[in-house]
């Protein structure tokens, strides 16, 4: 790659290569924060400015409400990772921070998607809705709403299973975690 | 009492004897307090201009420098300084007037989101959001810049709330359950260091600002004296060791020493101190320092590992850790010999390639030489402030700081016009020390307008312009790199400096010879109130030696 202040040229496959170092395997990071205005802001302004892409994100109370819990997903070589729990850790109003090991996590997202079912296929998709324990929370004419809870995974193989029927949208909360056993998370 | 008075109360309580601000529609509240609030004042003539002041007097003192603008453009214009502070480590604390809180949000008159727009470039921010909070907010914003890694602080106060009537209650606590920062290192890993240092057989100490934050010099001292450890500084870090020292490699990184830059090459252990790794050291990172094991003393665990992994990582205050490094150190009684070789090599690369420049001219000025007379005139004893650019770096090179807090500099932001204001500041904390800036002609105009503050409260900063005519660090790179396509860095004659000094009621003078250089700077500084001197200096003299953008330290040219 070029060398920085010089004229040389950079070329862009050069610029894609730098960057896509950044990439490895997903990490679940569970972030404690005090519920006061604006703290979302600055945990998603460091991820922007440590150019971080956050995958999935999700905010909600906790059993205090004084505090609130961050759940969010991300890709990053192990190295990043670390550099970026410890940045997160520089934000005053972060408590706590778990990067969650998958073994010992239980994660589930929900999710919704609108599909475009008539009466012929919908018996079909019930099979698989039971299959996947999915729930039709609505049901008109030419459509029906299946409501579907679990860890990413199965919620990315229930929709590539269900797109064929026709996919009209979908939605998803990102994934929110805790830790298995007696111990907090 | 009106917000705006347990406001004062709250300064007062944090020691604030001085503050740099510039009043506004959003603050007036604000400034009615300061009419009799018993805290000395001094109105900037930009806040940018205030905000690096208050980065000069922390710099200069150790002491939390204080800021204060209006909202919108007021505000705005302190951006600079608080990203400057975030990069040096300055305890600053912003204060910053906003609109009513009815009209945030309608894009109303002088209105800017500056808690939004400072987010990345702060160490934490406060939006007032209850006058009750306001005295709290002024204690803990106090307490954060100061401690753990420092840093600037905001505290935005609209203009509403600033005029309730609350009880005032001095705060005694800070509840800041998500910020404690470690100071104690770990005792283990102090051990373990203490035993790599004594098997090192080519050591070198890397101390970097965070050395001189801490308080931390004579630690650091101590410790390179209790064996032969060879010391070199970052820019941030000069004056944290002694120069000149047997001990002593000078300054290291883009335009640091040979010396310096080779030992950090063929090092097999290096012990950094608040100290980053930042790329203006490392060069071509992955040709950095090949052959080392590195040992990372910082108070800031981000720091560590960041840019080069860290073999044995000690998270926690430099004058803490240094302390007890050198008692650990003692106890094992290593063998002094085994360093003999090692300055052999280091004395040799000092022997063959001393910082020089060709000065064989008649009496044109080199400005590497400007910068030696400058030593000379102040007995170099001055604390010294300086803008961004090529003069910068010569003053690094040239001037040798035997002491901490008297090199006072714009490092990671890289700010062209930090030196007047700065100098500003550090006068006003110290003012029983010759102030001096070395500034570039192209810096020096980036906050001029200083001098009027200077003049107008008879602070007697000294201005030695090391003037070539050019953005000269940018026609350097445009010469070396860029085929000498010297693209819009020509500034031609203006302004005229003297006659600009004499207009905001300083002394000016223009200087040209070499042969009466050190004398007429003596007398210069020696003038009382401030003085600005335009030294004309050879126009294309380039900062060398230099690790040329991309390349490993030892293939320094120049």
């Amino acid at each position: 790659m070029g060398e920085p202040g010089t004229k040389e040229l950079i070329s862009l496959d050069d610029l894609e290569a730098a960057g896509n170092l950044r990439s490895g395997r997903k990490h679940i990071l569970s972030i404690l924060v005090e519920n006061k205005p604006g703290v979302l802001t600055r945990v998603a302004g460091l991820f922007a400015r440590r150019a971080f892409n956050i995958d999935t994100l999700a905010v909600g109370p906790t059993d205090d409400p004084a505090i609130s819990r961050i759940t969010l997903t991300l890709d990053g070589a192990v190295h990043p990772i670390d550099q970026v729990t410890k940045q997160l850790h520089k934000l005053i109003n972060v408590l706590k921070i778990r990067d969650l090991e998958p073994e010992a996590t239980l994660a589930r997202e929900l999710a919704l998607f609108k599909l475009a079912v008539d009466g012929s296929s919908r018996a079909e998709l019930l099979q698989i809705c039971d299959i996947f324990r999915a729930k039709v929370v609505d049901v008109a004419k030419r459509s029906v709403v299946v409501e579907l809870t679990g860890t990413a995974d199965k919620v990315e193989a229930f929709e590539q299973l269900v797109r064929p029927f026709g996919l009209i949208e979908m939605a998803r909360t990102g994934e929110i975690a805790i830790s298995r056993g007696r111990s907090e998370t | 009492m009106r917000a705006v008075d347990a406001l004062m109360e709250a300064l007062k309580a944090e020691g604030v004897e001085v503050v740099f601000g510039l009043p506004g529609g959003a603050n007036l509240p604000t400034y009615d307090a300061f009419y009799d609030a018993g805290i000395r004042h001094i109105l900037v003539r930009h806040e940018a201009g205030g905000g690096h002041a208050a980065e000069g007097y922390a710099k200069a003192t150790g002491k939390v420098g204080v800021a204060f603008g209006t909202s919108g453009p007021g505000a705005t214009n302190l951006i600079t300084p608080i990203a400057d502070a975030m990069m040096d480590s300055v305890p600053v604390v912003f204060i910053t007037g906003q609109v009513r809180t009815e009209l945030i949000g309608t894009d109303g008159f002088q209105e800017a989101d500056m808690l939004g727009m400072t987010l990345p470039i702060v160490k934490h921010s406060f939006m007032i959001q209850h006058p009750l909070e306001i005295p709290r907010a002024i204690h803990e914003a106090f307490h954060i810049a100061r401690t753990g890694r420092p840093g600037p602080v905001l505290v935005d106060i609209p203009q509403d709330l600033s005029r309730a009537d609350i009880p005032y209650e001095p705060v005694g606590d800070v509840r800041l359950p998500g910020y404690q920062p470690t100071v104690e290192g770990n005792q283990k890993q102090i051990r373990l260091a203490a035993k790599a240092l004594a098997n090192a057989r080519r050591p070198v100490v890397y101390a970097g600002g965070g050395v001189v934050n801490a308080e931390a010099s004579e630690e650091l001292r101590a410790f390179a004296l209790s064996d032969r450890f060879p010391v070199t500084c970052t820019l941030m870090g000069l004056g944290a060791f002694p120069a000149p020292h047997e001990q002593w490699l000078g300054m290291l990184g883009m335009h640091g020493t040979r010396t310096a830059n080779y030992a950090m090459d063929e090092a097999d252990l290096i012990l950094a101190v608040g100290a980053r790794f930042d790329d203006r050291i490392t060069g071509k990172l992955s040709e950095f320092a090949p052959r080392a094991k590195f040992i990372h003393i910082d108070v800031d665990p981000a720091e560590i590992s960041k840019n080069v992994p860290a073999h044995i990582p000690i998270v926690g205050d430099a004058k803490n850790v240094l302390a007890r490094l050198t008692t650990e150190y003692r106890a094992l009684g290593a063998d002094k010999g085994r360093l003999e070789e090692w300055w052999t090599r280091i004395d040799g690369w000092r022997r063959q390639h001393p910082l020089r420049y060709d000065d064989t001219t008649g009496t044109e000025i080199k400005p590497q030489f400007a910068i030696q007379a400058v030593f000379e005139a102040t007995g170099g004893d001055a604390i010294v402030t300086s803008d961004v650019g090529q003069h910068q770096m010569w003053a690094a090179q040239y001037y040798d700081f035997p002491a901490p807090r008297r090199w006072i500099n714009s490092g990671g932001l890289g700010t062209m016009g930090f030196g007047v204001p700065a100098a500003m500041g550090a006068a006003v904390g110290v003012p029983d020390r010759t102030v001096v800036c070395i500034a570039g002609d192209g810096s020096v105009q980036m906050n001029a307008q200083e001098l009027a503050t200077c003049s107008q409260n008879g602070i007697p900063i000294k201005v030695v312009i090391i003037n070539n005519g050019y953005l000269g660090m940018v026609r350097q790179w445009q010469e070396l790199f860029w085929d000498k396509r010297y693209s819009h860095v020509d500034m031609g004659d203006f302004p005229d400096f003297v006659k600009l000094a004499e207009a905001y009621g300083a002394t000016g003078l223009r200087l040209t010879d070499k042969t009466t250089l050190v004398e007429d700077l003596r007398a210069a500084i020696a003038t009382e109130g401030p003085v600005v001197v335009d030294v004309r200096v050879s126009r294309e003299s380039n900062v060398y030696p230099m690790i040329s953008p991309g390349q490993a330290a030892r293939d320094m040219v120049g």
